[in-house]
């Protein structure tokens, strides 16, 4: 065989590269990609958000904003529900277009049954759960999802969920002591996930960069480390 | 009067003339009694008057202070043109009933042919006795009939009917008309300007101006001194149009006992919805505004206007109805006062043809629109709303949410929107989390006191440490500030003079921070 093989480190390269063929090829019918901003094709399982998944971002609305950018500027509606201090402001310069987004700021109690409604017609939905969801309101909703081809970000924990993503670290930059402004920031953004999800690592980004965009950082190597394990994620982020 | 029942001239007509109408409406709609002074106002002049206000002298086109110095009793309001026509609808429609084919000459006076109802009544003065019985019904006093051979001559039959003890009814017998306005002025039936001109050239009266040759005036006035010379002449040409009576929409229930169940008037009013949306359509219209009316057992009435992104469905109608029953409250509550009556006005109509669905349907928006609709009749009409960016400093004021369905609100010139620059606002990139409710926070110096900013804007020391609500001081690894926001200083009860930092905590979180009389809160979150 050739040289690259032999280096060190050949498995975790071998193992991207199998994850982009699996992005690329569509193994199921209905498990086809939702245009995602190219920033996360590093970061995602998959390289991009897939129809049908629920993928549970935490510790970040920016986060949630760049995930929500994608899909609004290929000209799809996208919903926000159960998350009053969401930016509009932000969420706008961020390159979500406000003509296509649904805010239900407090659906309260009723706060499921309000995403499986939004489900049904708007094709990229977050909402921050309230209290714990149980798994099998949670399966029934997934099948919901799947049959919409609907994708539900979470903003915070959900049980079962295709992926999951966390700021790990976050660095502002342009604030000193005494004087400048927020500029932009650095932040390394663990991924986990199961099934063809299965790639976890840690990507550096700007979220957001200089100019209001996100990229991934080029300054310095994306330090991938070795592959978290989920529940080792799921604890450091509690 | 022996009139000819079969042979009635076809121009023969009656005016119905309803004396200061404006002054009239302005009274019943402010409450003021007619009989007292009245004058309504229009840029500085007396408009109209009331009888009482004019023994006293008032004309139209004095001047305001005039007017009062020569009835100092006079009560002054604002002429509304619309509140005439308002006020004069519901009396168009009562006579309607009585005599069919009636013309909206202005708001106060109406003309008929007069054949129908004189042949109907027997007699042309038993018609118009009628049409002041009519009229009377509807508490108007003091109108007046006039009958003659066309529009023109009929109104000046019922203005010179009346007075003081008179008959109120003017009856002009046919053929007689010219004779009967040759001695009115000639001002009646020309504008300023000609009339000023006619005075001028000898001709004062209608009979005069009448006298002469037709061909003259047209060629000297043109055409409109052609009409006018007809007119004055007798020969008016002018036929009665009668108007088709605007279709009627509004549904309006009962309820006998009054209902108390948000849930049983919902059911309950559901069947006049689809009426209400049912005979829209037979006539090809859609409503896309409605007003809803709700009157309850204690005289308590509520009233709002309700908009719809494309148009409402008898579902829609039903879902506003509730909405505005339950304001606050869940759907199956019981109201504190049941409610009486209940009304539906359509407000803006359009015709289908401009809301026509798509051969292949309306697109994707028509299911999204059917989906947060859905929301909205779960959670309320305000629980779904879209975002617009506003103009302000504060970010609380940038961002503008407008329920699902509502048009947003029109700000005060394109000027103030978000593209102006607002000197004070944050640089361009925006907090992802902004509270609604900002947050109560401790922003500490080194030795633990509370950072203090004096009068002119000098903080008392540095930043150190950082404390939300309720847990640990952090250190604060970066700030800046403060920086300083006045706003409508000029206004004692919407000034607001706060400073702002920018601080990133321990964990690599940035904050907006807002120092005022009150202390420290967190504005919004840069996460």
């Amino acid at each position: 065989m050739t040289a690259p093989l032999a280096s060190p480190d050949a498995p975790s390269r071998v193992e991207e590269l199998q994850a982009r063929i699996r992005g690329m090829q569509a193994t199921r019918l209905d498990s086809k990609t939702v245009p995602t901003h190219p920033a996360f094709e590093q970061v995602l399982p998959g390289g991009s958000l897939r129809e049908g998944t629920v993928v549970s971002v935490e510790g970040s609305t920016t986060l949630l904003m760049a995930l929500l950018a994608g899909p609004s500027a290929s000209g799809r509606w996208v919903a926000v529900a159960g998350m009053p201090e969401f930016g509009v402001e932000a969420a706008s310069r961020f390159g979500i277009d406000l003509e296509r987004l649904a805010l239900v700021p407090d659906p309260g109690r009723q706060w499921l049954a309000v995403v499986a409604a939004l489900a049904d017609v708007i094709p990229v939905v977050a909402v921050r759960p309230v209290g714990r969801v149980s798994s099998a309101e949670a399966s029934r909703l997934t099948a919901r999802l799947r049959q919409r081809g609907t994708v539900l970000l979470v903003a915070g924990q959900w049980p079962g969920s295709d992926a999951s993503l966390g700021v790990e670290t976050s660095r502002w930059h342009g604030l000193e002591l005494g004087h400048g402004h927020l500029s932009d920031r650095d932040v390394v953004v663990s991924a986990g996930g199961r099934g063809e999800f299965g790639r976890r690592g840690r990507s550096r980004l700007q979220l957001p960069g200089r100019s209001l965009e996100f990229r991934v950082s080029d300054d310095e190597p994306a330090q991938l480390g070795e592959p978290v394990r989920l529940d080792e994620y799921v604890r450091r982020a509690v | 009067m022996a009139v000819d029942l079969v042979h009635v001239d076809p121009t023969r007509t009656i005016v119905l003339w309803c004396p200061d109408w404006p002054v009239f409406a302005a009274c019943r709609e402010s409450g003021l009694d007619p009989g007292s002074p009245v004058a309504l106002t229009e840029g500085g002049q007396i408009y109209a008057c009331s009888a009482a206000a004019r023994r006293d002298g008032v004309v139209r086109g004095l001047k305001l202070r005039e007017a009062q110095y020569r009835s100092p009793g006079l009560a002054l309001l604002d002429y509304d043109a619309s509140l005439d026509m308002r006020v004069f609808e519901p009396v168009v429609r009562r006579v309607e009933e009585t005599v069919p084919g009636v013309q909206l000459v202005r708001p106060g006076t109406l003309a008929m042919r007069a054949r129908g109802p004189a042949r109907y009544y027997g007699g042309e003065d038993a018609a118009a006795r009628a049409l002041l019985d009519t009229v009377a019904a509807l508490d108007v006093v003091g109108a007046r009939v006039g009958v003659a051979d066309g529009p023109f001559a009929a109104e000046q039959a019922a203005r010179a009917a009346g007075g003081e003890g008179g008959s109120p009814v003017g009856i002009i017998a046919p053929g007689a008309s010219a004779a009967f306005i040759a001695p009115l002025p000639v001002r009646l039936v020309v504008d300023a300007r000609i009339g000023t001109l006619l005075n001028r050239l000898g001709v004062r009266t209608l009979g005069e101006f009448a006298a002469l040759p037709e061909a003259d005036v047209r060629r000297r006035f043109g055409a409109a001194g052609a009409f006018a010379h007809d007119r004055a002449a007798g020969r008016e040409q002018a036929r009665v149009l009668a108007r088709t009576p605007p279709p009627e929409f509004e549904v309006a229930q009962e309820f006998e006992p009054p209902l108390d169940r948000i849930d049983q008037l919902a059911f309950a009013f559901r069947l006049r919805a689809d009426e209400f949306i049912e005979r829209m359509r037979a006539k090809r219209l859609v409503c896309t505004g409605i007003r809803v009316e709700i009157d309850d057992e204690a005289g308590g009435h509520s009233s709002r206007s309700w908009l719809h992104p494309r148009w409402f469905t008898p579902a829609d109608v039903v879902d506003r109805v509730r909405w505005q029953l339950q304001g606050a409250g869940t759907a199956d509550s019981a109201l504190t006062r049941p409610i009486v009556r209940l009304r539906v006005v359509p407000e803006r109509i359009d015709s289908t043809g401009n809301h026509e669905e798509g051969l292949w349907g309306g697109g994707p928006d028509e299911r999204v629109h059917h989906g947060l609709t859905r929301v909205q009749s779960m959670l309320g009409h305000d629980a779904v709303v879209t975002a617009a960016i506003g103009g302000g400093r504060m970010l609380a004021d940038r961002q503008v949410l407008v329920p699902w369905g509502d048009r947003a609100p029109e700000r005060a010139g394109e000027g103030a929107g978000a593209g102006a620059p607002w000197p004070g606002s944050l640089p361009s990139l925006a907090p992802a989390s902004v509270f609604r409710e900002r947050l109560p926070i401790g922003l500490l110096d080194g030795g633990g006191a509370v950072v203090t900013i004096d009068a002119r804007g000098v903080i008392s020391a540095k930043p150190e440490r950082f404390a939300l609500a309720g847990a640990e001081p952090a250190p604060v690894r970066a700030w800046a500030g403060p920086w300083p926001v006045v706003e409508r200083w000029w206004d004692a009860e919407h000034a607001r003079r706060v400073h702002r930092f920018q601080i990133v905590d321990d964990d690599g979180c940035a904050w907006l921070l807002v120092r005022d009389e009150a202390g420290w809160w967190a504005e919004a979150r840069y996460d």
